[in-house]
């Protein structure tokens, strides 16, 4: 039975009990993504601490917040996702995102990396079921979309 | 009940798929024949006769090979055309379902400007294209397409919380403004068999066409499109033993005659110069291009394996499994059917939420049993927004499922409830 494997202890902890979730102020960008395949939808609000005098990717990340609907997966990984990044640089956080997406990509092949990704690493299994990376990958692409959103607002005020 | 009843060991044993074994060695539970079915060994073998014997691009080349190819292709045309009631010069072939609606709505945009003999089709502004709101995307979008297009008006049959459609403004949604009704004949999602005949009578009244989407009927049901009153109805050969790559468009003899092309190229013209070119009568006018005779002769063949069990027993068997499947799924605490849960005027599509837990864990669980089932809007996302669901669980059933495998799925509904902690006893 790979059903274990896949829904690891860790993913049913956060889909019972998501961390971070409810959307917050204040926030710099906010970012809304659908599965097209299933319905799933995340609202997803990143607020960012600049650290010089301009916003740019050395910002740390101040809050992750966060509305869903979806399956497990999606809902744990969003949990797993505002937990690992809350504290980090834009720079560290899209690093920890380019490890999570090379594992989801890996076929159940990977070797994730547990310092870099934590309680991500749960996610590996998920790997090996091709419709399913899309759920785990759903908020982080949220994530990325509204720190990119976030960054460029800055630009466009300065110019 | 007249009909016999099927051998299912025996119908099992054409599918040579539904003998393999799937996640760790569980026997196969195929319960997504609504997205596409089986194909058992019969068409499988026509199939590869046409390639190895007769294999030529057909309606070209004074060749025997193109000779016999074109043979099999038209006699193929006969089969499908004898298999709905219809002339064989009123079928189309089209890629599948939805090139056919697609097909009956840029004809009618592209009707504007083909001159007066196609007038009949033109549709702009003020005039009216109705919809359900159960209706697959694919007799939704070409039809917002169409609106966008033209300027025409899209409007909807809504939807009663038992899963039927809600006719009370019958009257008013089809009226003398409205230029063609497409709906399904059975829905993908709730099973719901519409009442064709109450709808086209109206739209008969204000002279409006009728689309029937047939994708869910045709493979599953006795179907004569003389006796449904319908302008067009279309289907797709994958959905009903047939290969991929198929579909079907029938139209009235007059309608077609009066339709621009929407696909031109070779094969459906008439004269061609440098200026301009001439079409071809129906049913070449709308297959430009090397059409799939291959496929054509496949889709023939599950029409001759279909015809030989009988419509009749399919739907009386299909009919057996879901209300069995109504009692054994619809009682389990925590399940709720999405469509009528009575089986009457109602076919092999059972979809359901388990109260809970998302329909794509669902389906996980499911899947490590061995059981495919199809989770998510099934093209279907206005219908689920009706229901106030994100998405569903989605099982269907044809001639090769047996009362086992609604077993297995009420156990694997209880399992995945177990899994997830839902359980409620």
């Amino acid at each position: 039975m790979k059903l274990d494997a896949m829904y690891q202890e860790i993913i049913l902890d956060h889909y019972r009990n998501p961390h971070h979730k409810g959307l917050r102020d204040p926030f710099n960008a906010e970012s809304h993504h659908i599965n097209p395949t299933c319905g799933d939808e995340v609202t997803l609000r990143v607020a960012l601490d600049p650290a010089g005098a301009e916003l740019d990717s050395a910002a740390t990340v101040a809050d992750v917040s966060y509305d869903s609907m979806g399956c497990s997966i999606s809902q744990a990984s969003a949990s797993v996702m505002a937990d690992l990044l809350i504290g980090k640089t834009v720079d560290e956080g899209l690093a920890v995102l380019d490890e999570f997406t090379t594992l989801m990509q890996s076929r159940g092949q990977g070797e994730p990396d547990e310092d870099v990704l934590e309680d991500a690493v749960a996610f590996a299994g998920v790997s090996q079921y091709p419709a399913r990376i899309k759920c785990a990958l759903l908020a982080w692409m949220a994530w990325k979309d509204a720190t990119a959103k976030s960054l460029a607002t800055e630009k466009e005020g300065a110019a | 009940m007249t009909a016999r009843e099927l051998d299912v060991e025996a119908i099992r044993a054409d599918f040579p798929i539904l003998a393999r074994s799937v996640r760790d060695e569980r026997p196969l539970v195929y319960l997504d024949s609504g997205a596409t079915s089986q194909k058992p060994r019969q068409v499988l073998d026509a199939e590869r006769e046409f390639y190895e014997h007769h294999n030529a691009a057909v309606h070209r080349g004074a060749h025997q090979l193109a000779e016999e190819a074109t043979d099999a292709y038209e006699a193929a045309r006969a089969t499908i055309a004898a298999f709905i009631g219809a002339q064989t010069d009123e079928v189309v072939f089209t890629k599948n379902a939805t090139e056919a609606v697609n097909l009956v709505a840029y004809a009618m945009s592209n009707a504007a400007t083909a001159g007066d003999e196609f007038a009949r089709m033109v549709v702009g502004p003020g005039d009216e294209v109705v919809v359900t709101e159960m209706e697959h995307h694919a007799n939704l979008v070409p039809w917002q397409e169409l609106c966008r297009r033209t300027g025409a008006t899209l409007r909807w049959f809504g939807l009663t919380d038992e899963g039927r459609l809600d006719l009370s403004d019958l009257d008013e949604l089809v009226n003398e403004r409205t230029k063609l009704v497409a709906l399904a004949h059975q829905s993908n999602v709730l099973g719901t068999v519409n009442p064709v005949a109450t709808i086209a009578a109206r739209a008969r009244e204000v002279g409006a066409l009728v689309l029937l989407d047939g994708a869910q009927s045709v493979p599953h049901m006795p179907v004569d499109v003389a006796a449904l009153d319908a302008d067009f109805l279309v289907f797709s050969g994958h959905k009903m033993l047939g290969p991929n790559g198929i579909g079907v468009l029938w139209g009235r003899r007059e309608l077609l005659a009066g339709m621009p092309p929407f696909i031109s190229g070779g094969s459906m013209i008439g004269v061609v110069r440098m200026e301009g070119a001439t079409w071809a009568d129906p049913p070449q006018r709308f297959e430009a291009g090397v059409p799939m005779a291959p496929q054509a002769v496949g889709l023939a063949a599950a029409c001759d394996y279909l015809s030989a069990i009988g419509m009749d027993n399919v739907a009386a068997h299909e009919h057996a499994l879901v209300e069995y499947a109504l009692k054994q799924v619809g009682s389990i605490e925590g399940v709720r059917i999405i469509g009528p849960t009575d089986a009457d005027g109602r076919g092999g599509a059972v979809s359901f939420t388990v109260e809970g837990i998302h329909p794509h864990d669902v389906g996980q669980v499911l899947d490590d049993r061995g059981l495919a089932v199809r989770v998510g809007h099934h093209c279907a996302w206005p219908l689920h927004r009706r229901y106030s669901v994100i998405a569903t669980t989605r099982a269907s059933f044809y001639l090769y499922n047996s009362f086992a495998d609604v077993d297995a799925l009420a156990d694997g509904i209880r399992e995945a409830q177990r899994f997830f902690g839902v359980a409620r006893s």
